[in-house]
């Protein structure tokens, strides 16, 4: 049977269905167990970082070798003639997949994954399209969850710091509420609380969810902790050093926490999680950048096979 | 006034859009092209209502209301009315319903969507939010109130 993601462009966590979310987790888990050097064997892939995302990159291009493919491609788009010479990315697009098998991208706009899928011959994976969707973080976020808890329903997960602008925790809301059962606890600053629509989707799929002042206080009930950066910038410098206590991680925090708990973090860290928390058995953000890996060589090789063999 | 007395000169032939909401007439004016046409439009606006309150009215000769334009007018002014005309009789009546999606009339109000300055149209999907309409761009899959989008008209 043909994999249902066979030939699909990746541009939106919101495109993507339960059934397909849990199939992409379990070929990553595939992966990570068994590694296949051949899956990728003669397919050019296209790398293209309209804005620089080290990270993201490294992670897609290491997926791509580790399955045996090749990368074209670029790490931003100032070392690239392709902004100085004024042409649309409609073109730009259209002439680039036309030389690969399958088109990453990362862009500043909003829309641009989206914008690729209908100009792209090939299939389109969303690297990150400005402040709107990040998909591929979503699922290794997804994977590290089920690698660590075995399941995707039926989870406490707490997500603390920047919930207004940070992407990666409004995608993972908007994906867990595809599962059942799952519970969110919101510990943000008043400044920085949860968007209303991410709130109002939750509604929509009857999910539960609260707000809480302290990490500690909700601690004992949960199995994730997800963890994000607030950042200086958003803040007046007394203001910063006043509000910030309170979405700092220790390892002190963690004295009443499940044994199943993991706290993942999307990374780069600052100084929300002190350095002692690594050393706990809580850790688990840098697996999860490891697993950024996995995620993506299981992205690539379902779009970009037929079947794939267990 | 009396109730018999047109506030706009009658029509022979075309589409009339009665209970516009006082100051969405210009909008759909602007948005059918009504000032680029040759044919007849006379407008009311302000015009007084039965219930004390104030209304829009455009009265258009020898056109045909589109099923595009009277979508777009379901989300501009879901009250109003559409009568069609034919020798100064009503002779028939359009009920609007909210589209699910717009396309190519309203431009993106998010300045760092994909949309501006490529060769695109705009597109946005349309669903009730808590009793409001939003319109969520298919592009920065970003959701706005009506009143934000169609203030762009």
């Amino acid at each position: 049977m043909v994999n249902p993601l066979f030939r699909k462009h990746i541009v939106s966590i919101n495109d993507i269905s339960r059934n397909e979310l849990e199939l992409i987790v379990k070929t990553a888990a595939q992966l990570k167990k068994k590694p296949q050097p051949e899956l990728l064997k003669h397919k050019v892939i296209a790398s293209c970082f309209f804005e620089a995302s080290t990270r993201t990159r490294l992670s897609f291009e290491t997926a791509i070798q580790r399955l045996g493919g090749t990368v074209i491609g670029f790490d931003n788009a100032g070392n690239t003639s392709l902004a100085k010479k004024g042409e649309t990315l409609a073109d730009s697009i259209s002439v680039i997949s036309s030389y690969a098998d399958a088109f990453v991208m990362r862009h500043p706009q909003e829309g641009a994954a989206r914008l690729a899928s209908e100009f792209s011959n090939v299939p389109v994976i969303n690297g990150g399209d400005g402040s709107n969707q990040h998909p591929t973080q979503t699922l290794l976020d997804l994977f590290s969850i089920y690698e660590t808890q075995g399941r995707l329903d039926n989870l406490n997960i707490a997500l603390v710091g920047d919930l207004k602008y940070g992407r990666t925790v409004h995608s993972l809301a908007q994906a867990l509420a595809k599962f059942s059962g799952c519970k969110f606890y919101f510990i943000a600053p008043d400044a920085l609380a949860m968007p209303e629509y991410i709130c109002d989707e939750l509604d929509e799929h009857n999910v539960s969810y609260a707000s809480y002042s302290s990490i500690e206080e909700v601690v004992p009930e949960i199995d994730v902790l997800y963890m994000t950066r607030v950042q200086k910038e958003r803040f007046d410098e007394t203001e910063y050093q006043h509000m910030k206590a309170g979405f700092i991680l220790s390892a002190s925090s963690l004295k009443h926490a499940k044994d199943n708990l993991k706290v993942l973090h999307p990374l780069p860290r600052v100084d929300e999680i002190t350095v002692d928390v690594d050393k706990t058995p809580y850790a688990y953000y840098f697996q999860q950048a490891e697993n950024g890996v996995y995620a993506r060589e299981a992205l690539l090789a379902l779009v970009l096979n037929e079947t794939i063999e267990g | 006034m009396k109730s018999n007395h047109m506030q706009v000169e009658a029509i022979c032939n075309g589409y009339v859009i009665d209970h516009i909401p006082s100051g969405q007439g210009v909008k759909i004016l602007r948005l059918f092209s009504l000032t680029d046409t040759k044919q007849r439009v006379t407008v009311g606006f302000n015009l007084p209502t039965h219930n004390g309150a104030s209304k829009d009215l455009i009265k258009v000769e020898n056109t045909e209301i589109t099923k595009s334009q009277a979508n777009q007018l379901a989300l501009l002014a879901p009250n109003a009315t559409i009568n069609i005309i034919e020798d100064f009789k009503v002779t028939d009546k359009h009920s609007l319903a909210l589209p699910k999606e717009v396309e190519n009339v309203f431009p993106c109000p998010n300045s760092n969507c994909i949309t501006h300055g490529e060769p695109v149209i705009s597109s946005f999907g349309i669903k009730m939010i808590k009793g409001n309409i939003g319109l969520k761009c298919k592009y920065c899959e970003k959701t706005f109130s009506k009143e934000i989008v169609t203030e762009q008209v």
